[in-house]
């Protein structure tokens, strides 16, 4: 135990030193970190989703593969970047810039250890909400910009989804700021005696599938439906730009992951290991929950996607702010372990209700 | 009270796929590894015996493609010696003909399938290149006396770890 009390238990809101110091060292630390995670993530996602369809993915570049996104880094930087004669010429070149600094912009509010964070918002989870929101708007130029139909029919799903989603996104977070008691990502981290995905299951739940839809990943990932639209807003991207849209789609998951795990996973704390540590290995595990689900769940239809976020996420998330406002004001903070369980219980119950209520698919009831 | 539709066909679904991570991947890593010919493939090569070779000519007139050439001398016995035995592999298209009007069982199909070259001229086979030898083994197409002391199956079953 003695070795991990080198790591101090607080850091001071300016840890590294002066004003400008900690701006400096912090913008460092986020480009160098997201850069590395995303090379990681992409690894990651490609060997893993290897796995789970019995094979092993890239293995050539490197010991298992590891120099695969380096490689392919250099290949798209060397290759063509085409311009579409009858585009926007100015919005195409804009959008993966767009897209890509909001995704960016998610890190400077996410604490990887006790204080150390860019800034230390006191809207922080407010913030994330905003930002990534912005995302989209990149994701429609590039869609506007390329004047093809399938990209624009990409980029039109994508606000849609982005529109509906943000509802009960947002909703399953307030559950979250109840019970901590405040909006910054560092206080919620240290109210979470116990990771809030005990006290919140169904928040946890909904937060979860309407992040992956926010982000597009496979259940939702309309915008790119290569069977449908080819290759969605990004089919007439070749190049550093397609780099770009690469770098967000995964860049994006890398926040989601983090957001996640300062939510409801208890970010930096855990025992033994130190916090950076910890951080990362929950970041891991939950992308690792994101592309199990993609390797196991077939994509939706556009109509089903918008039914499941408006009678199915959007009902259940405004029933978890209300139980949840319900306890935090009523029942006094000893009685943790059986509110606990009694989420447990509503969550099972929801999900038998819901079932029942809802269907997909319109006429076909029975399989 | 069926359980079909309250999330147990998502839970089944990725309990399946997460079984799969624990599996042997079925692919093959080519150049390390390769997989085992079936021991009766009508296959890429031929594999010519010189030994019972009469130089009858039978292959090359029966050859669709005209592309095995055959040129005999009289030897001292009143027999044919094969001076010039050439196949034209880039015309060739593997239907087996020759294999199976040899009346003397001396030509057969081989197994090798790494026969891709930068010219047409190298795809040519002269009599030396061939010649039955140890790697260069006849397989059971359209033999059934070198078929009945093969095993059953041997396609996709075996891998060959070969180091290069």
């Amino acid at each position: 135990m003695a070795i991990f009390n080198y790591y101090p238990q607080t850091l001071s809101p300016d840890w590294p030193g002066g004003y400008w110091l900690h701006w400096g060292v912090f913008v460092v630390i986020i480009l160098v970190f997201v850069m590395a995670m995303i090379m990681g993530f992409i690894w990651f996602e490609r060997r893993g989703l290897g796995r789970f369809q019995v094979r092993l993915g890239p293995n050539r570049a490197g010991p298992f593969g590891l120099l695969q996104p380096v490689a392919d880094a250099i290949k798209v930087l060397i290759k063509e970047d085409i311009i579409p004669a009858k585009g926007d010429k100015l919005v195409h070149w804009l959008a993966p810039v767009v897209a890509f600094v909001p995704a960016l912009m998610i890190f400077a509010v996410v604490p990887f250890h006790d204080g150390a964070l860019l800034a230390d918002l006191n809207i922080g989870i407010l913030y994330v909400v905003a930002v990534s929101s912005v995302g989209v708007v990149g994701i429609f130029m590039a869609g506007w910009g390329s004047n093809n139909k399938y990209s624009l029919i990409g980029a039109m799903r994508a606000v849609a989804q982005m529109v509906s989603y943000e509802i009960p996104l947002a909703l399953s977070i307030i559950g979250v700021v109840l019970i901590a008691g405040s909006l910054s990502m560092n206080s919620i981290v240290e109210a979470q005696s116990i990771p809030f995905i005990l006290l919140q299951p169904l928040g946890f739940i909904i937060y979860f599938l309407a992040a992956c839809a926010e982000i597009n990943r496979t259940p939702f990932d309309l915008l790119e439906a290569e069977s449908e639209i080819v290759a969605g807003f990004h089919i007439e991207y070749s190049g550093m730009k397609f780099a770009m849209f690469y770098l967000v789609e995964y860049c994006e998951v890398l926040a989601i992951s983090a957001i996640i795990t300062t939510l409801f996973l208890g970010g930096w704390r855990g025992p033994l290991l130190p916090p950076f540590l910890w951080f990362l290995i929950k970041v891991f595990g939950v992308f690792f929950l994101i592309f199990w689900v993609r390797s196991t769940i077939p994509r939706l239809r556009i109509d089903q996607v918008m039914a499941f976020a408006w009678k199915c996420l959007l009902p259940l998330a405004l029933i978890n702010l209300v139980i949840t406002g319900i306890e935090v004001i009523a029942l006094p903070p000893a009685l943790l372990w059986t509110v606990m369980f009694l989420n447990l219980a509503i969550v099972v119950l929801l999900a038998l209700l819901w079932s029942k209520f809802f269907r997909l698919g319109g006429g076909r009831v029975e399989v | 009270m069926k359980f079909e539709h309250y999330g147990i066909g998502i839970a089944k679904g990725m309990a399946l796929t997460f079984k799969h991570l624990f599996r042997k991947p079925i692919t093959t890593q080519y150049p390390e590894e390769r997989l085992t010919v079936s021991r009766r493939t009508r296959g890429n090569e031929l594999v010519w015996d010189k030994e019972r070779c009469t130089g009858c000519a039978t292959c090359a007139k029966s050859c669709p493609e005209g592309c095995i050439e055959i040129i005999t001398s009289r030897g001292e016995e009143n027999n044919y010696i094969v001076d010039k035995f050439e196949v034209d592999m880039g015309r060739c298209i593997f239907c087996g003909l020759c294999v199976e009007a040899c009346p003397f069982e001396a030509l057969f199909m081989g197994y090798a399938y790494e026969r891709a070259r930068y010219r047409r001229q190298e795809l040519v086979m002269d009599k030396e290149a061939l010649l039955l030898s140890g790697e260069r083994q006849p397989s059971g197409y359209a033999r059934p006396k070198i078929e009945a002391g093969l095993p059953r199956q041997t396609l996709l079953l075996d891998r060959d770890k070969v180091k290069k």
